[in-house]
C-alpha cells in the first residue's frame, strides 16, 4: 500500500480512537467511582449506561457558548484549544505497536516534555483571560504546580533514557525486551507517576480547579463546548500519561501470546483505572504541602535516582 | 505513605460491597406509614366529611398553600365549600395535620406527584377527599363533640354529661 496513505490511515485512526476513548473515559470514571463508593453510576442510557456519554455530548453541544463580557475574548477562545492541540500532538510520537506510530523521532521523549510544558499555557491563559479572581488563582496554582512537577518528571524519565541509551520511545520499548524498566527504575516509576498526576491536574493534585476553594478554578467562567474541551483535554492527558507509563516502564506493546495492540491497551487501561482509584480514595493536599513535596522530596529523590542509575550504567560498561 | 496505600486498598475493596443505591423507578423504596407525602382529606366512619372548615390548617401552614371557604349544611354542620391545596408551594411539614382538630387533613406516604404543568399541582377538594377514614378508623368528631347539630342535642355526644340546667341554679 502507498506509505503516505498508510500514514494517514494510522493518523486518523489514532485520532479517532483517542478522542472516542477520552469521552468514553467520562463514562468509565463515573462508573468506577460509583463502584468504589457503593453506588451504580450512570446505568440508564443504553447498555450499562454507555450511551450516557452520547447524551452528555448532545447536551453540551446545545449549551450556550457564553463569553463573559469582562473576559479577554480572543485569549479566552484560544486557551481551551491549546490543551487539546498539545496533548493530541504528543500522541504523534507514542509507539502504540511496532506498526501503529505516527512519527518515530529520535527525540520523542523531549517532544513530549516540550508539549506538556506548552500545555500549561492553556490553563494559565484561560485563568488570565477569564478576568476572574478564582480563575486567576487557579491559573497561578496551575502554573507553579505544573512547572515544579515538570522538572522532576523529566528527571524521573531520564533513568529509562540512560538504560535504553536513546530518547526515541520506540527504542526505549525495544530495550525492555528482557526486563521491564519498572524493575531497575522503580523509584523513577513512582516519581513519574506522581508527576503525571500533577501534570494532568487529577486528584489528589487537582488544586488548580479545587472545587471546595476556587469554584472551578481556571475554568470557572467556561461553559458549553469550551468547557468540554478542557474536560476532554484532561482525559486525553490521563490517557497520554497512562500510555507513557506503560511505554517507559512496563514494556509498551511487549508481552507474551496476545497481540501488541491488546497488551498496550491492557496496560494503559490498568493505569487509567488506577488514576480513577486515586481520585476515589485520596484527599486533596494543601497547596504549600504540594509545593514542598515537589521541591523538597521529589526533586532530590529524582536527582539521586538519576545519579545512581548513571553511575551503575557507567560501572557496568567498564 | 503507608496510610495512602492502605486507603487505596480499602477503597478498592469497596468494589465487592453491596450497592446502597435503590434503583428507584424499578424498585420502590419503603416509605413508613407516617411518611409525610401527599395531603388528603379523610371522611369519618359514617362516610361524611371530617373537615369542619375551622381554618386552623390554613393558619398553621407556614407557606400559605392551603385555602378554603367555610359553609354550613342544613343540619348545622360546618364543612368547606371549597378546599384548595397548592402542592407547588407545599413543603410537606405536616403542621396542618397537627393543627387539625378533627383528623380530617392527613399526610400520606405518596411522593409520586410530578407534573409537567405547574397548574396541575393545585389540588381541589374533589382531588383531596378520599373515601376512607385514613389513619384514625374509628374517630368521628361530631359524635364526641359537644356541639349541637340536627338529631343530636347538647349532652348527647359520647362520654358527655347532660348540660347543667341554668334555671335550677337560680338562688
Amino acid at each position: 500500500m502507498n506509505p503516505v496513505l498508510l500514514k494517514i490511515i494510522v493518523l486518523v485512526g489514532i485520532l479517532l480512537v483517542v478522542l472516542t476513548l477520552s469521552s468514553g473515559l467520562i463514562w468509565l470514571e463515573r462508573r468506577l467511582l460509583a463502584l468504589w463508593q457503593d453506588r451504580y453510576g450512570p446505568n440508564r442510557v443504553g447498555p450499562f449506561g454507555l450511551l450516557q456519554v452520547l447524551a452528555d455530548m448532545i447536551k453540551i453541544f446545545f449549551k450556550e457558548d457564553w463569553i463573559p463580557p469582562f473576559a479577554d475574548k480572543w485569549v479566552f477562545v484560544i486557551a481551551p484549544s491549546i490543551i487539546m492541540i498539545t496533548v493530541l500532538l504528543t500522541f504523534a510520537v507514542i509507539p502504540f505497536t511496532p506498526t501503529i506510530q505516527i512519527s518515530d523521532t529520535n527525540i520523542g521523549l523531549l517532544f513530549f516534555l516540550g508539549m506538556s510544558s506548552l500545555g500549561v499555557y492553556s490553563v494559565v491563559l484561560a485563568g488570565w483571560a477569564s478576568n476572574n479572581k478564582y480563575a486567576l488563582l487557579g491559573a497561578v496554582r496551575a502554573a507553579s504546580q505544573m512547572l515544579s512537577y515538570e522538572v522532576f518528571m523529566g528527571l524521573a524519565m531520564m533513568g529509562t533514557v540512560i538504560l535504553a541509551g536513546t530518547f526515541s520511545l520506540r527504542g526505549i520499548v525495544e530495550a525492555q525486551r528482557h526486563m521491564w524498566f519498572v524493575v531497575p527504575q522503580f523509584l523513577g516509576f513512582v516519581l513519574f507517576f506522581i508527576a503525571g498526576i500533577a501534570e494532568t491536574r487529577r486528584l489528589p493534585f487537582d488544586l488548580p480547579e479545587a472545587e471546595s476553594e476556587l469554584v472551578a478554578g481556571f475554568h470557572s467562567e467556561y461553559s458549553g463546548m469550551k468547557f468540554g474541551m478542557f474536560f476532554v483535554g484532561e482525559y486525553l492527558g490521563v490517557i497520554l500519561i497512562s500510555v507513557l507509563m506503560s511505554v517507559l516502564f512496563f514494556g509498551g506493546w511487549l508481552g507474551p501470546v496476545l497481540p501488541p495492540v491488546v497488551w498496550i491497551a491492557l496496560k494503559t487501561l490498568f493505569f487509567i483505572c488506577f488514576f480513577i482509584l486515586l481520585r476515589a480514595a485520596m484527599p486533596r493536599p494543601r497547596f504549600d504541602q504540594l509545593m514542598s513535596w515537589g521541591w523538597k522530596w521529589m526533586l532530590p529523590l529524582s536527582l539521586a535516582n538519576l545519579a545512581v542509575t548513571g553511575a551503575v550504567v557507567l560501572a557496568m560498561r567498564r | 505513605m503507608w496510610s495512602v496505600l492502605r486507603s487505596l486498598w480499602l477503597v478498592f475493596l469497596h468494589m465487592f460491597q453491596p450497592r446502597i443505591t435503590v434503583q428507584y423507578p424499578d424498585e420502590k423504596p419503603y416509605l413508613a406509614p407516617r411518611y409525610r407525602g401527599r395531603i388528603i382529606l379523610s371522611r369519618d366512619p359514617d362516610g361524611e366529611e371530617r373537615c369542619v372548615a375551622c381554618y386552623l390548617c390554613a393558619v398553621a401552614c407556614p407557606v400559605d398553600c392551603i385555602s378554603l371557604q367555610a359553609t354550613e349544611d342544613e343540619n348545622g354542620r360546618r364543612y368547606p365549600d371549597w378546599f384548595r391545596i397548592n402542592f407547588s408551594r407545599c413543603i410537606f411539614c405536616g403542621l396542618c395535620e397537627e393543627a387539625c382538630p378533627t383528623y380530617a387533613i392527613q399526610l400520606t406516604p405518596d411522593i409520586e406527584m410530578g407534573e409537567y404543568n405547574r397548574q396541575n399541582l393545585v389540588y381541589e377538594k374533589e382531588n383531596l377527599l378520599i373515601n376512607g377514614p385514613g389513619k384514625y378508623p374509628d374517630y368521628n368528631f361530631w359524635r364526641v363533640a359537644g356541639v349541637k347539630i340536627k338529631d343530636k342535642d347538647k349532652g348527647q355526644a359520647e362520654n358527655e354529661a347532660p348540660p347543667a340546667d341554668l334555671h335550677t341554679l337560680l338562688p
